[in-house]
């Protein structure tokens, strides 16, 4: 890639920032060079985080229809999976799963409730809720 | 150490990170270099291995392997600390700091809070440097970024004490003892060496055969199932994450290969530069490719795509066959 082929695309996944890339400049020598970013890069970055904007949503109307907590609403909008929020907070997998039930989440011991809460950045008041 | 840490603009945290400590200790080295007698450049493709339900696939070494590899070359010493508590990490980063030392971390960088928000995923192996504190604020050079940052504490804690997969339990690090500011010949060599032995390796994982592994498996993959496209979508990305051109890598170790040139006394050097770059733009086709797929403009054609990386798998086994002799 020559310097004056570096993408200068506006990538908004960069949120204004610009990221160095190494390309051909004028003489021959590799260097370093500021893009503004590439598309095929928006648009594999955006397909990443709409999974995840995709799974969010889908927890939050399974919350309001009743049959999730808002545990796994926020789970998700932390771009996080199941096996990484287990790794995040210490709490096994299906015991997770369990706490999805609205009924188990409703009767979570304020221990927990503030482990996971730690885990999501979030206060434990926040948690009980969808935003 | 007192004088003012210079932040520089890096294409990948580890070598940017470790390039920018070194020359803040009078050792004057550019990223490629560090990325290059890090051996960093590298392919693996682990279908069971999976992360956010999707199979492992760098075009890097490991994290940490860059420092490692450094310090062997260079004769560096770094001092490597981890903490148990977030308690000690964080008193042990301040007396640091208040020492004047310039300190690098290692973070998740989903709890940045300067990074574009599209960028924020859980991943735990990123690198950055301290260069001072004022206040509850630590002042960053992230060498990904363009300018040097600020974070405050409680946010930075968070980074440093991430959990999960390759969590960074604080881990701290810095320079100790640089030796001459000579890079002897023979160890750029040996970076060479190392990189194109395990490039070559005649498994279905790793270098060329790993990119002949994912090509056979995306080359089977089922057109009308989502998850396949998602599963391109993620080939992409992890050859584009952060500042890689497009190219995983490629274009980062030709900078390295052609600076090496000189100092390895090997002219030849600059010609597989070339070549690598070449190699790089082919690289940029497939993430072409591959993103108009994902974006619905072209059909879904795993086939095609699967073609484009066989022809890279055989394009890089003969460079690295070729650069393997070269410097052996």
């Amino acid at each position: 890639m020559d310097a004056q082929d570096v993408p200068q695309d506006g990538n908004a996944t960069l949120g204004g920032h610009r990221k160095a890339v190494y390309a051909r400049g004028a003489g021959g020598a590799i260097v370093a060079v500021e893009s503004a970013g590439w598309e095929a890069e928006e648009i594999v970055t955006l397909q990443a985080v709409d999974v995840f904007d995709a799974y969010a949503e889908a927890a939050r109307a399974r919350v309001v229809a009743g049959l999730s907590s808002p545990l796994e609403y926020w789970m998700y909008a932390r771009r996080m999976d199941i096996a990484t929020f287990a790794q995040s907070c210490g709490v096994w997998r299906w015991r997770i799963r369990r706490h999805f039930r609205p009924a188990v989440f409703a009767r979570l011991s304020p221990k927990l409730l503030k482990r996971y809460a730690a885990a999501l950045g979030i206060a434990p008041e926040t948690l009980r809720t969808l935003p | 150490m007192s004088a003012a840490f210079q932040h520089r603009h890096a294409a990948h945290c580890e070598s940017g990170t470790v390039a920018n400590l070194l020359n803040h200790h009078g050792l004057p080295i550019g990223e490629p270099m560090a990325f290059g007698l890090g051996g960093g450049l590298s392919f693996a493709y682990l279908p069971f291995v999976r992360i956010q339900e999707m199979p492992l696939i760098a075009y890097r070494v490991p994290p940490r392997a860059i420092i490692r590899g450094v310090r062997k070359s260079l004769g560096v010493h770094f001092r490597i600390e981890r903490f148990s508590s977030v308690a000690a990490g964080e008193a042990r980063l301040d007396a640091l700091l208040d020492q004047g030392q310039v300190v690098g971390l290692q973070t998740s960088v989903y709890w940045l809070p300067y990074f574009p928000e599209d960028m924020r995923f859980h991943f735990n192996a990123h690198n950055l440097v301290v260069y001072g504190r004022e206040g509850d604020d630590y002042l960053i050079s992230d060498p990904v970024g363009e300018h040097p940052v600020r974070c405050h504490r409680d946010d930075l804690n968070r980074a440093r004490f991430a959990k999960g997969m390759l969590a960074p339990k604080g881990t701290l690090y810095f320079p100790t003892g640089v030796p001459g500011r000579d890079i002897p010949p023979k160890a750029i060599r040996q970076a060479i060496h190392r990189v194109a032995w395990s490039m070559l390796a005649p498994l279905p994982v790793f270098g060329a055969g790993g990119i002949r592994g994912l090509a056979r498996s995306l080359g089977k993959a089922d057109p009308a199932k989502p998850d396949n496209l998602r599963l391109v979508g993620h080939i992409v990305r992890m050859q584009e994450e952060i500042g890689t051109g497009g190219a995983g890598f490629r274009f980062l170790y030709a900078a390295f290969l052609q600076e090496a040139a000189q100092p390895a006394e090997c002219p030849a050097l600059a010609e597989f530069a070339d070549r690598l770059m070449d190699i790089g733009d082919a690289w940029r086709a497939f993430a072409l490719a591959a993103a108009r797929m994902v974006k619905v403009r072209d059909p879904f054609d795993p086939p095609a795509l699967a073609e484009h990386l066989f022809a890279l798998a055989a394009a890089e086994k003969g460079f690295f066959t070729a650069l393997k002799a070269a410097v052996s």
